[in-house]
């Protein structure tokens, strides 16, 4: 069972809600998904037991066995490989480690090499079994090492929660693709709004049932709230605009810690979130 | 020799492209017997990626021994590199006048990509 | 003509209000929105679009289930488990599709089309604050960085056919291809943080990307009052890592009303945090 907790715009607060109910859930996996920026460890302090150095596969051409006939490079449908002359070219940060080249060729002189983009860890906070994945600096692409976090996730049923990166592109994608349910966290304001009407659409054409979470309450309009109501998109908690819930934030600790009353909404919204899963989901385009 | 010329056009009186990568032809005079070839870089204009890299191939394919263009980046700069082949940047004007400043010695091969690669 | 590139890291900062109001005090300025995944910048400049491009991102694979002889050897090819195996019918999923051709390239009975999709549509337009250029990438699509080198390559282009001074662009979150499209070949960078750890966190590994790619890059703090000494540790800890800081703005609810009434910070009268962007703008302008 995997519930991921996304959004369009950063900041709304994925990692607020995504941590704390993984404070509140009981039985459950915390899973960092934003490998670009994790901060999950910040609120979460986990113990990390495990390191992972996560390899994608680049080509190498043995040239002794190479003909200069170019297949690799017709396969390559990113460009990565520029076969020359004098030999074959590989272009490590354009390949997406597809194979094709090595397939392609006839003399079977390309090998697969490992190049490390990034690193998983493994740990627990507590009792509550973690995990993020770091993307190293430099790096462009995010989903392959978002893809060897989910490798990660238990397959015994245990509930997971993954803390999706911003945005409705291909890491955002990544992550909340083959999840049970998605928690879309946004704003009361007008990026707020814009970002979640993408990030719906999103949602949608993955046929992933979701539901909203509606952060710092009362800090602008209630046009979200109206557009929800007009969507037939259910708000399941509304975190309010509160300002020693903001400070805590900046301190690194968890809302449920610093302010205990805040435990039953994220109570709830586990229960809400559960209660998802199995849900339909209607594929429509929101007007924009 | 042959010299390679990025151009928008197909003849010696059309202008320079200034870019390699995303060029639209290549020109490839020969020096010794006069001869010229267009190669045609379509296929390049629109690539998500890795234009400077193909658009390098294709020259290296045609024998060619330098380049003449107006912006060459960071990857193009390296497969002409690796094939040997010297890069004129910031050249301007027709591909007549180009290669007669070549002939006359009034250009200067770069020693790097002059501008950065696009993403990618 | 220079341009200066405005990243952050963590998302949610500030970086488009900010851009928003530095763009109404520039006097010579083409704005370049390349948060295409999530492009805000137009809610406050109200473009009126001039042009619209189509723009093609990469290949997607589809299986004719009338060609198909239900080999599997596209299911054992994929590495991205994008073949699906339904009703004794395989069939692909867009989402998961990388594009690599390996499927088309190797099905026995040439069963599986490759098509290069409209991925996006990016526009040049006209605001009251001077040209626009921006985009918007389609649903659950990739290239973004692609998409980001096509919007500034387009507003330099637009700065020098008009004789303006400043591209200013609004970045993305995160350090990924989008932010490195971004800051590629920029003359500067501002990387906007807010005073929290979260915000330190991110903003040293953003400093990280920057630093590999020699632009000069400053920092500001956003939000400041909610966490002093957190604010004055990202200074310090910015400042080592050879960022100076331009700048702090105070937490201040204007931004948000501002952006309700669809107008600029500074078009929407005095307020410290206004007179905070104010200031920023002079000391990175000047």
């Amino acid at each position: 069972m995997i519930i991921s907790i996304a959004s369009g715009k950063g900041g709304t607060g994925k990692t607020t809600v995504a941590t704390n109910l993984a404070a509140v859930a009981g039985i459950a996996v915390y899973a960092d998904c934003d490998v670009e920026e994790p901060n999950g460890h910040i609120f979460l302090q986990p113990d990390i037991e495990k390191r992972v150095t996560v390899n994608s596969l680049v080509p190498r051409v043995d040239h002794d066995r190479c003909n200069g006939c170019g297949a690799c490079g017709e396969a390559c449908r990113f460009n990565a490989l520029a076969v020359l002359p004098k030999g074959v070219m590989v272009f490590d940060e354009l390949c997406h480690s597809c194979g094709g080249c090595l397939l392609a060729c006839p003399e079977q002189a390309i090998r697969e090499e490992p190049r490390p983009i990034g690193e998983i860890e493994i740990g627990s906070a507590g009792v509550l079994p973690f995990i993020h994945g770091r993307l190293s600096v430099g790096e462009a692409m995010s989903p392959p090492l978002i893809r060897a976090v989910l490798e990660q996730l238990p397959t015994d049923g245990t509930p997971a929660i993954l803390d999706a990166p911003p945005g409705t592109s291909c890491p955002a994608v990544a992550t909340v693709q083959g999840s049970d349910a998605c928690l879309m966290v946004t704003e009361p304001t007008p990026f707020g709004l814009h970002d979640l009407k993408l990030a719906v659409d999103m949602v949608r054409a993955l046929g992933v049932p979701f539901g909203v979470v509606l952060n710092r309450d009362g800090a602008g309009d209630d046009r979200v709230d109206e557009w929800c109501r007009e969507e037939g998109i259910p708000i399941l908690a509304r975190i309010p605009d509160s300002r020693p819930l903001a400070e805590a934030y900046s301190r690194g600790r968890l809302a449920v810690w610093e302010l205990p009353e805040l435990a039953g909404l994220f109570q709830d919204l586990w229960h809400s979130a559960l209660s998802l899963v199995g849900s339909v989901v209607e594929v429509k385009r929101c007007a924009n | 020799m042959k010299l390679a010329i990025s151009s928008s056009g197909t003849t010696l009186d059309d202008a320079v492209d200034p870019r390699f990568g995303r060029a639209m032809n290549f020109l490839v005079f020969d020096t010794d017997s006069g001869d010229l070839q267009v190669i045609e870089n379509r296929q390049n204009l629109n690539a998500p990626q890795g234009a400077g890299i193909q658009s390098g191939q294709l020259v290296a394919g045609t024998g060619a021994k330098a380049v003449i263009t107006g912006n060459c980046g960071p990857k193009a700069f390296q497969v002409l590199g690796a094939a040997g082949i010297k890069v004129f940047v910031k050249v301007e004007g027709t591909v007549r006048q180009a290669i007669a400043d070549w002939k006359a010695g009034k250009l200067t091969a770069a020693d790097g990509a002059n501008v950065e690669g696009h993403w990618m | 003509m220079r341009e200066l590139t405005v990243i952050s890291g963590k998302g949610g900062t500030g970086k488009t209000s900010l851009v928003a109001a530095m763009a109404s005090l520039a006097p010579s300025v083409v704005c370049a929105d390349c948060d295409v995944d999530a492009a805000d910048l137009h809610l406050l400049l109200a473009p009126e679009v001039r042009e619209r491009h189509d723009f093609e991102g990469g290949l997607t694979a589809s299986i004719d289930p009338d060609v198909c002889c239900v080999c599997g050897s596209c299911f054992d090819l994929c590495r991205f488990g994008a073949v699906e195996q339904a009703n004794g019918l395989f069939s692909i999923d867009p989402h998961r599709c990388e594009g690599c051709g390996v499927c088309h390239d190797h099905c026995p009975t040439e069963a599986i089309s490759l098509e290069r999709e409209t991925a996006g549509q990016w526009f040049v337009s006209d605001t009251r604050v001077g040209p626009m250029v921006h985009a918007r990438l389609g649903i659950a699509q990739e290239n973004s960085g692609k998409l980001v080198s096509k919007v500034r390559e387009r507003a330099r282009q637009v700065a020098e056919d008009r004789g303006l001074d400043l591209v200013l662009v609004d970045g993305s979150p995160g350090i990924g291809c989008p932010v490195i499209a971004s800051i590629t070949g920029a003359d500067q960078v501002l990387a906007v943080t807010e005073p929290t750890v979260s915000g330190l966190h991110d903003l040293e590994r953003v400093l990280q990307l920057a630093a590999g790619f020699k632009v000069p890059v400053s920092v500001c703090v956003n939000k400041t009052d909610l966490n002093p000494e957190m604010a004055r540790k990202i200074v310090e800890r910015a400042g080592e890592a050879g960022a100076p800081c331009v700048g702090e703005i105070p937490f201040d609810r204007e931004v948000t009303a501002a952006m309700i009434a669809g107008k600029t910070l500074v078009e929407h009268g005095a307020s410290p945090a206004a007179e905070a962007m104010r200031k920023i703008w002079d000391r990175i302008s000047g």
